[in-house]
């Protein structure tokens, strides 16, 4: 599975992870991927058939909360962080012009 | 014993906590102590992001009036009542800002209490302020802090380790009582390691997760860094057990972990696991582990020779699954509720939502954060993930049964926790894949959800700290800190009062 | 010229009414001010975590035994993930593999048959917050939306036209609030439709290129937008275009829909499952208590009316739209005692009087003044012959006006039918004496005449007189 990455790869990692990358720091990026997945490589080599994946480091099952209604944060301490607002809103650049996502 | 104010520092946690509850220090004392120790030290350690004077100074305060109007009943008042410690900026903390040492989180003051931050007040201590970490704990030097370089206050060229660099080096060089770290793949132990003090990850689900900012979720465990195994014991008691808010926090009474400290280790059978003793350690590091084993046989203890086959194969999944996680994680810093915005291009104009995401997050996260980003995105790509996320997952479950089998037989593992001591800052931040393998001895136990711990076993020739690791079953932390306290009892680390008998050099004038 | 057939299958969010969150406690109301039920879970802060809504499982459970699926012991939840400013933690909880329940149908009557859509699966998820595109420039984001438990219903593509599709949807709401577990109201977002369209020549197996429909957002779109989109693929196919695989935006005030992305254009959600959320175990303790509390589901009580009452589809559907009404037929029924006979009268009350009445004043049947077994007591009344059919609507007004039982109103008001054969033939009597002429009358041949003697017997009993007596007395009287 060593997987020689090109700058098209990177570039189109990059925009699913919505990270605005230098041309070079796409290009070390290559590199030093490209890289750390070769190193990767030795778990191809590992037989893992009918392996369960373990997703969880301590084996246990969801626990569940009752609907019982705890305190909301306010307005304020919800907005009050945010870098922009308007009103009782957050406020970004409009998303139907721009947005490629969902 | 007439003990100066500027030598309270030294003291253990316990001791202090001891002191202010006999009413033979205040904890203004304790806190004003601390503060003038960090104005005179940390300009040269670098291990504070954050101090909160004022704030410490009227908890104490309250603490010392609350201790005054208990009656003869200082016990209600929780047992760090007074003590000054402090956090890494990773825990959320409400009303102090909280960095994670990133960019990105820029001012963020959170709204609330992380269940740890809540926990450790309630038990009384004082906050003296935030520590300094690897931007999201990601780095084994702190060097990828956004904030500023923290140094190894045993040698200030070489790094305190990390992530949890600030916190080992403010504890080490006595800017704080003791401190919490968190440890993903090592953040504890490593930089605990690196800097001579101890510190314990414990099994994943026995502290609460809950205003941890999340690095990597099904790894992420905190942990208490202390100079002495009691206040490690002390700390754990304090900060472990059920939390609701957690949905994989155990759900089971926490022992009184100090009560373990005298059982010593004769009886205990301790597994030497062939992989970590197998080449590329540093003779000295070796040396000093060896000299640790024999330590352990004079005191009762059996060794024996155990196998972690897949233990080559730790570093490689561990880089799959940490980044995945992280990269989902680190998704919800996007410009919208708090921390950075970029919503500019260089000749001021405004531009879209899709470039305010990319540019925000370009410009917020460091280099280390962004390759774990994209490390991560492209594991979990349609069409990759099989080969990549869940083949790691897999070999997880593999190097978990590796550990279940050992612990068969043996009590608890024993191995280096670093292959070399300190490294010099810069040294590894060209490679990457370097600077990872500072971390190829502590990966598997958070892989396997294994509680593990450092515990100092002696100097290089140069004067740097070593440290040997403690590995245990799940929940197994009383067996390790019984063995850790054995050990530390035996090679007499720790004098009255607490007081390591060994410090780094006090600042250099 | 081709004929051509839709396959639809429809994907249809349900939000779940519980009081909090999926995964926090604050509070889940509609309408309230902006971002003023958020906590840090929900605003996706750094270090908040999730911890799931047992209610919330409760009723995706109750959902999937009501629609015969199969109940997973073990599912799990996964993060699906993309950037939009209404999703606060950049993922979405969602299900991917391995969720809550597979298979099952929807049934509902569509053109005098049972239709049957059969369903993949139904998973829990939570929902977004609320984008309001403000202008040009900036859009608006609310979160109170955000993490309120959702279920996704998945269909097979069984549907094969946009009528039939709102059908299912009326069904889908019809069977949600008989359990009880959302509000169903579309307009307020409590249901939510997706619809995967495609058209094929009639008799291919083969399946045509699909679109997806989103944002079908009020009950009234659903059809209006499939059909639409039908007629959209049939002018293409039909003037030898081909499909593109998209995702299409309905826009409800233009009518129209609009491409939103193409399949290349598609996000890749990058699904795995989150480490925060351990593998919910449902036990079969769990699953036997929520069947046990599963209402009779309305086409069970539609089917029992057909087969045990005899009643018509429409009588059926009527009586079994809402929950709360098809309970109190129900309990009138059941009052009555009679084992269904009554039945249909009861049916006739309900659907005429009792219907008219409350829609009139705006209210639900909860509201109601008349209690069920008065309205049996009522029907028993007639049958019995202690009121007439005539009288027994003025009972009705006045047990509607006051809420007494029917027995009550007719002896305060003295409406007990006279059936004393004895009055009646006095009252006969004298109506007789008092018309000697069209007595005469009737006695050379007008026999249509009895009518009226009917009549000024009725008036002067003010309605009371037991009609059919009346009617034989007077027969008798005038042949004498």
């Amino acid at each position: 599975m060593a997987e020689s990455l090109t700058q098209k790869d990177v570039e189109e990692i990059a925009r699913l992870a919505r990270l605005e990358l230098s041309p070079d720091e796409v290009e070390s990026l290559r590199t030093e991927l490209t890289a750390i997945l070769e190193h990767m490589a030795v778990l191809q080599a590992l037989d893992t058939e009918g392996v369960e994946p373990m997703t969880h480091a301590v084996p246990m099952h969801l626990r569940l909360r009752p609907d019982n209604v705890g305190p909301s944060l306010s307005v304020d301490q919800a907005l009050g962080d945010a870098p922009d607002r308007a009103d009782e809103y957050f406020q970004v650049p409009n998303i139907i012009k721009t947005n490629v996502g969902e | 014993m007439a003990v100066s104010e500027t030598d309270l520092i030294y003291l253990s946690a316990a001791e202090q906590a001891r002191r202010v509850r006999a009413g033979e220090v205040s904890s203004r004392q304790l806190t004003e102590a601390y503060l003038a120790r960090i104005a005179d030290m940390d300009g040269e350690i670098g291990a504070y992001v954050t101090i909160e004077g004022d704030r410490a100074l009227a908890r104490a305060d309250h603490i010392d009036a609350a201790l005054a109007g208990a009656n003869g009943h200082p016990d209600q008042l929780g047992p760090l009542a007074g003590v000054p410690i402090a956090l890494k900026d990773i825990l959320v903390t409400e009303g102090i800002k909280t960095t994670a040492a990133s960019a990105i989180l820029a001012d963020w003051i959170p709204p609330y209490d992380g269940t740890v931050v809540s926990r450790l007040s309630r038990a009384g201590a004082v906050l003296l302020g935030k520590l300094n970490l690897d931007e999201f704990a990601m780095g084994s030097s702190t060097e990828n802090s956004a904030i500023k370089t923290c140094r190894n206050p045993w040698d200030r060229s070489r790094v305190p380790g990390g992530s949890s660099g600030g916190s080992a080096a403010a504890v080490v060089s006595f800017q704080c009582a003791a401190s919490l770290g968190t440890d993903t793949g090592g953040s504890i132990r490593q930089p605990s390691a690196f800097c001579g003090i101890v510190g314990l990850k414990p099994t994943y689900g026995l502290v609460s997760r809950y205003g941890v900012i999340a690095f990597a979720s099904s790894l992420d465990q905190v942990g208490p860094m202390a100079r002495t195994v009691e206040d490690v014991a002390l700390l754990l008691e304090v900060i472990a057990g059920f939390d609701p808010h957690d949905s994989t926090s155990i759900d089971r009474p926490v022992p009184r972990y100090r009560d373990a400290l005298g059982r010593g280790v004769s009886g205990l059978t301790i597994g030497l696991p062939d992989e970590y003793f197998a080449g590329g350690v540093d003779a000295e590091v070796a040396r000093a582990v060896e000299a640790a084993i024999a330590t352990y046989q004079t005191l009762g203890a059996k060794t024996v020779p155990v196998s972690l086959p897949h233990t080559k194969y730790a570093l490689p999944t561990y880089y799959l699954v940490a980044p995945a996680e992280a990269s989902s994680n680190l998704a919800r810093f996007d410009g919208v509720r708090y921390g950075l915005r970029r919503s500019e291009t260089d000749d001021s104009q405004k531009v879209g939502l899709f470039d305010m995401y990319c540019k925000t997050r370009g410009a917020g996260f460091g280099p280390e954060v962004k390759r774990r980003i994209m490390l991560g995105t492209f594991a979990l790509r349609s069409g990759y993930y099989d080969a990549y996320y869940l083949k790691a997952q897999q070999v997880r479950t593999l190097i978990r049964r590796d550990f279940e089998r050992a612990f068969e037989t043996v009590d608890l593992l024993l191995a280096p926790t670093t292959p070399t001591p300190a490294f010099a800052v810069g040294e590894k931040m060209a490679n990457p894949l370097d600077m990872y393998l500072a971390d190829i001895f502590t990966l598997s136990c958070n892989l396997a959800g294994l509680p593990g711990m450092n515990v100092p076993c002696g100097f290089t020739e140069s004067g740097l700290p070593i440290g040997m690791q403690l590995l245990g079953k799940p929940l197994g932390e009383e067996t390790m800190l019984a063995a850790a306290a054995a050990f530390e009892r035996e090679i007499g680390a720790i004098g009255a009062g607490g007081v390591p008998t060994r410090r780094p050099p006090e600042v250099s004038s | 010229m081709t004929d051509w057939e839709p396959v639809i299958g429809l994907e249809v969010h349900v939000q779940l009414a519980t009081a909090t969150k999926a995964f926090s406690p604050s509070g889940t109301a509609f309408g309230a001010t902006p971002n003023s039920l958020t906590d840090p879970t929900v605003l996706g802060l750094p270090g908040a975590l999730p911890v799931f809504n047992r209610r919330a499982l409760q009723y995706a459970i109750a959902l999937g035994l009501a629609t015969g699926c199969t109940i997973r012991e073990r599912s799990r939840f996964a993060r699906k993930q993309y950037f939009y400013p209404d999703l606060p933690k950049g993922y979405q909880i969602s299900q991917y593999e391995e969720p809550l329940c597979e298979g099952g149908a929807v049934e509902f009557l569509f053109g005098g048959q049972v239709r049957r859509v059969r369903l993949t699966r139904i998973h829990m998820e939570e929902d977004a917050g609320k984008s309001i595109h403000h202008s040009n420039v900036a859009s608006w984001v609310d979160l109170n939306r955000a993490g309120v438990p959702l279920c996704e219903v998945v269909s097979e593509p069984d549907i094969r036209s946009a009528e039939e599709a709102a059908e299912y949807m009326r069904a889908l709401r019809q069977l949600v609030r008989y359990l009880g577990v959302s509000g169903g109201d579309m307009e307020k977002g409590q249901l939510r439709c997706d619809a995967n369209v495609s058209i094929r020549p009639r008799g291919q197996a083969e399946l045509g290129t699909r679109a997806e429909l989103k944002n079908i957002n009020s009950f009234r779109f659903v059809q209006n937008a499939i059909e639409h989109e039908i007629a959209r693929q049939i002018r293409i196919l039909g003037s030898g275009g081909t499909i593109v695989q998209e995702t299409r935006l309905w826009d409800s005030d233009a009518g129209t829909s609009r491409s939103m992305r193409t399949k290349e254009e598609a996000e890749d959600y990058r699904y795995f499952p989150d480490p925060d959320l351990p593998v919910v175990k449902v036990e079969s303790a769990t699953l036997e208590a929520i069947k046990a509390d599963l209402p009779e589901l309305p086409m069970a009580k539609c089917r029992r009316y057909l087969d045990d009452y005899g009643l018509s589809e429409d009588d059926a559907r009527t009586l079994t739209a809402e929950r709360s009404l098809a309970e109190f037929f129900d309990s009138a029924v059941e009052a009555h005692g009679s084992s269904g006979k009554g039945a249909k009268a009861i049916a006739n009350w309900v659907q005429s009087e009792l219907l008219r009445e409350l829609n009139r004043d705006g209210k639900d049947v909860g509201e109601c003044p008349i209690k069920a077994p008065h309205l049996a007591e009522l029907v028993s009344l007639i049958e019995k012959g202690t009121i007439s059919g005539k009288i027994a609507k003025d009972v009705f007004a006045k047990m509607y006006q006051t809420g007494d039982p029917p027995g009550i109103v007719v002896e305060r008001e003295g409406l007990q039918q006279i059936s004393d054969e004895s009055a009646i033939e006095e009252i006969a009597r004298k109506i007789l004496s008092e018309n000697p002429k069209q007595v005469a009358s009737y006695q050379a041949g007008k026999q249509n005449l009895l009518g009226f003697f009917v009549g000024q017997v009725m008036k002067a009993t003010r309605g009371k007189a037991n009609p059919k007596l009346v009617n034989q007395l007077l027969r008798r009287l005038l042949d004498e």
